[in-house]
């Protein structure tokens, strides 16, 4: 039996499928994933993410340590309230995690990290952090609702209290607002607008409760994966690791490198990589024939080498299979995968996928057959 | 869940068979099956007159989740499959009995009932996977 989130109950009431998910017991479904995928494109779905990991840091010099703990820069936090997705990376600019930084006050920053890379992660930030006098708080006492969709704000608001309902209406995307332990955030992992919900585990049930009861479709991690897929959203431990830069992960958006004299662990590492010829690509594939790309799949380009799949899946709303891969440096947009021995052809698309419910590229052969 | 269809056989890796009239025997993946797989998303089908050995892959199911092998339960060779599944794999999840059902095959020599599972023998296999 793994860990359990306060939904547990909520989960088995609204039938859900249980999987072990990195040592928690989580729903990956609760009748269809696809259904449940549209629901969050179209209307409004919520996720229990309680398994993952809240740390608070606290201490005048928590900014100072964050612009050295991670790679991109906090100092572009100014106003209390803004997020910042950013890598945490070690020495030699692998991707530790990839976290985000809510700046609450001076003295206060809150960062959500993965659920399985918890230890690791709190090991090494407190490792750091002693010398910045920062102290490293976790919350498990939280439980995290994500209400995701283009009507996921409106509904979700109509289940809160009045002063809270008003705070996170006029919450602008990527900020996020505290009001005693209930904590709303304007982000989410799906490409659709939205809020991440952290309030005590005793409320999290009631609010879950009130959700259903306005509508919102109850969403397992199944759907939450080929959300985040369509919307080119990396997973750590598939997409990155510890021996990917985030350089070579699709994330150089996130690397601050001005200004220049701040000092940041991996720096160093990433600078070196920064201009090198034989950096890999990191890219969206759509499979322009029938099949389904999953990932360690091997890419063949031909002429120039081979790349490998991190995330491959079926895209609910384009109706075809995509995937995220590494592939090698060079000038291409057509490539190959081998899928059971046989070579089917992919094309490479701007990523994300979907943004908005909305497909971002044309799907070549559909209209000029 | 649901009862099992009495007409049938079944495998331990949870695939169905039914003896047709014409001697053919058509195939297809459980209810438990497609409730494990979730939505399904592709099916990968073999050529019709492919000969299979009994244990080999002879199809590939896909879902939102994994892929995975269909397997011959016998030997013998494919005399049709379900074209409908190219368009509409979610067939196989609405009525994998009926409409789902996967390929037909003529076995090369006779079927050996023995090997294969009775409906209750299927669902006591089952009631053990759950426990």
């Amino acid at each position: 039996m793994g860990s359990k989130t306060p939904l547990f109950d909520s989960h088995n009431a609204a039938g859900a499928r249980i999987v072990d998910f990195g040592g928690w017991d989580m729903p990956l479904h609760y009748g269809s994933q696809k259904e449940e995928h549209h629901s969050v494109r179209t209307a409004a779905g919520v996720f229990d993410v309680s398994h993952m990991t809240i740390v608070d840091l606290f201490g005048e010099r928590t900014r100072e340590f964050l612009r050295y703990l991670v790679a991109n820069d906090v100092a572009k936090l100014k106003t209390p309230g803004k997020a910042l997705y950013t890598a945490m990376l070690n020495a030699a600019g692998g991707v530790i995690d990839d976290l985000i930084i809510y700046y609450l006050s001076e003295s206060h920053f809150r960062l959500v990290v993965n659920a399985a890379t918890r230890e690791k992660d709190l090991a090494w930030i407190r490792e750091h952090s002693s010398a910045f006098a920062v102290s490293v708080e976790e919350k498990p006492g939280l439980a995290m609702l994500a209400v995701q969709g283009p009507a996921a704000r409106e509904l979700a608001a109509s289940c809160l209290a009045e002063d809270q309902r008003e705070a996170a209406m006029s919450l602008k995307p990527f900020t996020a607002v505290a009001m005693g332990e209930t904590f709303i955030a304007r982000t989410g992992y799906t490409g659709e607008d939205g809020f991440e919900i952290c309030l005590p585990a005793s409320e999290a049930p009631g609010l879950w409760r009130q959700l259903l009861d306005a509508g919102v479709a109850p969403c397992g991690l199944g759907a939450r994966d080929t959300l985040r897929l369509e919307a080119a959203m990396n997973l750590y431990g598939s997409d990155m690791d510890e021996s990917i830069s985030p350089l070579e992960a699709g994330l150089e958006w996130t690397v601050a490198w001005e200004p220049r004299d701040r000092d940041f662990i991996g720096r160093a590492a990433l600078e070196a990589q920064r201009n090198a010829a034989d950096r890999r690509r990191f890219v969206g594939l759509l499979l322009e024939d029938k099949g389904v790309l999953r990932n360690h799949q091997k890419i063949v380009v031909d002429g120039v080498g081979d790349g490998e799949i991190s995330s491959g899946g079926f895209s609910p709303t384009i109706g075809r299979s995509i995937a995220l891969a590494r592939v090698p440096a060079g000038e291409y947009d057509r490539a190959q995968v081998e899928v059971r021995g046989k070579l089917l052809d992919v094309r490479i698309v701007k990523t994300p996928f979907v943004r908005h419910g909305k497909i971002q590229f044309e799907i070549a052969g559909e209209n000029n057959e | 869940m649901s009862d099992l269809p009495g007409d049938l056989l079944y495998t331990k890796d949870h695939e169905w068979l039914r003896r047709e009239d014409d001697g053919s025997v058509t195939i297809g993946i459980t209810d438990h099956a497609q409730q494990a797989l979730g939505d399904l998303v592709y099916v990968e089908l073999p050529e019709v007159d492919q000969e299979v050995d009994e244990g080999g892959d002879m199809a590939v199911v896909e879902s939102v989740k994994a892929a995975s092998d269909v397997y011959a339960p016998i030997s013998g060779s494919i005399v049709a499959v379900n074209e409908d599944l190219a368009d509409d794999p979610e067939k196989i999840n609405s009525d994998p009995y009926g409409d789902g059902w996967i390929l037909r095959m003529k076995a090369s020599e006779g079927i050996d009932e023995a090997a294969l599972l009775s409906p209750d023998d299927y669902q006591a296999h089952l009631d053990e996977l759950d426990d």
